[in-house]
């Protein structure tokens, strides 16, 4: 089971450590991880996605709420969240009309270009990791020779 | 405000917590804050090694239920601390650690006796400060202080760098603190206690399970209400071992590897157990899939994280145990509700009592363990505190001596740490000065933190050391002996060092006893003296402790004494 938990920290040094450290001692599994600052500078937000049984899952979240530093822990609805994810893919280029068919699939998606050279070329796209997932096999073939992301961030 | 160092605001602070001693060593990061010591009214007790000091910390904060103190240098210092902080946390014992540390501009340098005792002590604690600034230590103090001892209580490291005790600043001590991710007591949900109680009372073979918060929440009373009103059977975890007398007609005794032959039978047929204050410890309850078989769980913990993670429970009852009680009890009032004492279950439960405790096979000899145990519980006066070390003789502890006045038996139950029960034995001396303390003990475990008979000696803090000498590794010895085919390897301590000559070494008593009789008159000795008394008792190196459970099975997989 997949599932995205939402934590709001006190903005302070080494809580990202103890929030990781609480992960690997207790056996649990980061999927992705992101950080940042929150409107209101005091506070920071990560958004965990992890993967476990519901028994897991409720002991995690048990178990974040308990560290002191943890100000909200919560498990976020699937479907009542909005969950997003930033890729980055360099693609290569091959024959003179692959620029135009990925920008036709990038468009489809609404990802973004950049970063257009003669043998490559970079794709961004903010997607659910399914969408991510479904973009990454259809330009495969033209062969991805890099990828970067960030993790999943929700609200 | 005032104008003062770090050091002198440390001092003060734990003044104003009321602490009146600290254990501990000093060294280069942390002469500052012991130059301050040296001008406060705070008693200094000298340790010989820091995981002692970290361990009478911790026996002090068990029996007084305030944070012990200890401090420690950095790098070694620190690092020799650790063992003793994870033991606290382990069991849930408030204690308050104070390490020196390089000097701030120094951090992350790799510089002399530097270790980042922030981040090795990260899962062993129940949080960690570090200042960077004098004028920060007082806040902290206090928020150490409160996070130690309330909720389910834990040790709390405060790193403080060499510099950050020199300098001076306009210091200010908080009267109150926030902090906001911090909830110690969940308010507790009436209507869950009411399930609790429907439960209990529409099961047909119930038993209560005390764990150690029935003892860190001091909830002996209540329990002991519930428990003759609604003539329910009484086991206990190891670390619950004394929340309820172990004489009392409802006591079957502690569960478990090395629990009580009756308790853990009688635990295989029960259909609703109300757990007080325990985590499930596979050390009690065996495989976790057969205990919770056919079983219905109300389970009471102050933890809410405790809830689910080895057990699933029916009714959970979130909260301090002994409100939760007191609340249980009011509403058993209110139902005016009387059960009557001849019920079949509890005849059952009986039979089962008297059967195990009649023809329970004993290991032969006058100095078998139980027949020393029992000797020592028929001298010791029963408002003793004891404590004991890790192995063979705290299972025969377990098994044969009897905690009558509830809250006087400590042992290091979760992380199992050798050399525990004497140093805690001494911090447990200097919170209740006024009763015996006793470290039940066994030489390969008194090995480890022996050397603390000087800081006995020398502060005139006198415990008796009650030491069960097999001469070897014992418990690891029937381990070999049982799964291994008699391969036995690493166990033999011959008989070394000389366990009398030791004591008096170190200016302690030192007694052989080699029969009951002049078990009986050591004991006694011990009790009239005023010097730490180390009472050598040689037994067989053959004796196992029976029953037992093996690790990995169930306790219907108990092995009973052939």
């Amino acid at each position: 089971m997949w599932a995205i938990i939402s934590i709001r920290v006190e903005n302070k040094p080494g809580i990202l450590f103890k929030v990781t450290h609480l992960f690997r001692s207790r056996n649990f599994n980061i999927d992705s991880l992101t950080v940042g600052v929150m409107e209101n500078p005091e506070f920071s937000k990560m958004v965990i996605t992890t993967v476990g049984d519901e028994k897991q899952i409720v002991q995690i979240v048990k178990q974040l709420d308990k560290m002191i530093d943890t100000i909200e822990v919560k498990r976020l609805d699937e479907k009542k969240t909005v969950y997003k994810e930033l890729v980055l893919f360099k693609i290569k280029l091959s024959g003179s009309s692959d620029s135009t068919e990925i920008n036709k699939l990038a468009n489809t998606c609404g990802a973004k270009i950049h970063n257009v050279q003669k043998d490559s070329m970079i794709v961004e796209l903010t997607a659910t990791p399914d969408e991510i997932k479904a973009f990454e096999e259809s330009i495969r073939p033209f062969g991805i020779l890099d990828s970067a992301r960030t993790g999943v961030t929700a609200l | 405000m005032e104008i003062m160092n770090g050091g002198k605001a440390l001092m003060k602070a734990l003044e104003k917590e009321g602490v009146k001693q600290v254990f501990g060593l000093p060294g280069g990061a942390n002469l500052p804050m012991y130059d301050e010591l040296y001008k406060s009214n705070i008693r200094h007790i000298l340790v010989r090694h820091e995981q002692s000091a970290a361990h009478m910390a911790d026996g002090f904060g068990r029996v007084s239920r305030k944070p012990g103190v200890c401090f420690a240098t950095s790098g070694p210092g620190s690092t020799n601390l650790l063992t003793g902080i994870a033991t606290a946390q382990a069991d849930s014992a408030p204690m308050v650690a104070i390490t020196g540390q390089v000097p701030v501009k120094m951090i992350g340098r790799d510089a002399f006796q530097e270790s980042d005792i922030i981040g090795m002590s990260n899962p062993c604690v129940k949080y960690a400060f570090q200042p960077r600034t004098p004028e920060e230590i007082p806040e902290m103090v206090k928020k150490g202080f409160y996070i130690a001892e309330t909720g389910r209580p834990g040790p709390v490291l405060l790193d403080i760098p060499k510099d950050v005790q020199q300098n001076e600043a306009e210091i200010t001590f908080p009267e109150e603190v926030r902090i906001p991710g911090y909830h110690p007591w969940s308010s507790i949900d009436i209507t869950d206690i009411e399930r609790a109680i429907n439960l209990l009372l529409s099961s047909e073979k119930p038993i209560i399970l005390a764990g150690g918060g029935t003892i860190i929440s001091s909830a002996f009373a209540e329990l002991q209400s519930i428990a003759e009103m609604l003539m329910i059977p009484v086991v206990t975890t190891f670390k619950g071992k004394g929340s309820f007398p172990e004489n009392h007609p409802l006591s079957l005794g502690p569960i478990g590897m090395h629990g009580h032959a009756e308790a853990n039978k009688i635990m295989t047929e029960v259909d609703c157990v109300l757990a007080i204050g325990t985590r499930f410890s596979d050390r009690s309850v065996g495989t976790f899939e057969e205990f919770e078989r056919n079983l219905k769980i109300i389970h009471m913990d102050v933890d809410p994280a405790e809830i689910g993670k080895n057990q699933t429970a029916q009714v959970a009852v979130v909260g301090d145990v002994k409100a939760s009680l007191r609340i249980m009890l009011k509403l058993l009032v209110k139902k005016a509700f009387k059960k009557s004492e001849d019920n079949k279950w509890l005849k059952h439960v009986n039979e089962v009592k008297d059967y195990w405790r009649a023809n329970l096979k004993m290991h032969p000899g006058e100095m078998s363990a139980a027949r020393i145990l029992r000797k020592l519980r028929e001298v010791l006066p029963k408002e003793s505190i004891v404590t004991t070390e890790v192995g063979q003789h705290q299972m025969w502890a377990s098994l044969f001596f009897d905690v009558i006045h509830p809250g006087t038996f400590f042992s290091s139950t979760g992380l199992g740490t050798m050399g525990w029960g004497f140093p805690a034995s001494i911090g447990a001396k200097v919170a209740r000065p006024d009763v015996p303390v006793l470290d039940i003990a066994g030489e390969g475990s008194f090995n480890m933190t022996e050397n603390s008979l000087a800081t006995s000696v020398l502060d005139n803090i006198p415990v008796i050391v009650f030491l069960v000498n097999n001469f070897s590794l014992g418990m690891v010895a029937q381990w070999q002996r049982t799964f291994y085919e008699r391969r036995m390897i690493g166990i033999d301590l011959k008989n070394c060092p000389d366990y009398v000559k030791l004591a008096e070494s170190y200016g302690a008593q030192g007694i052989r006893a080699q029969s009951l009789d002049e078990l009986e008159k050591a004991i006694k000795t011990g009790l009239s003296s005023d010097v730490t008394t180390v009472i050598d008792i040689p037994i067989d190196p053959e004796e196992d402790v029976l029953p037992f459970v093996a690790p990995g099975t169930s306790l219907k997989e108990m092995i009973l004494p052939s």
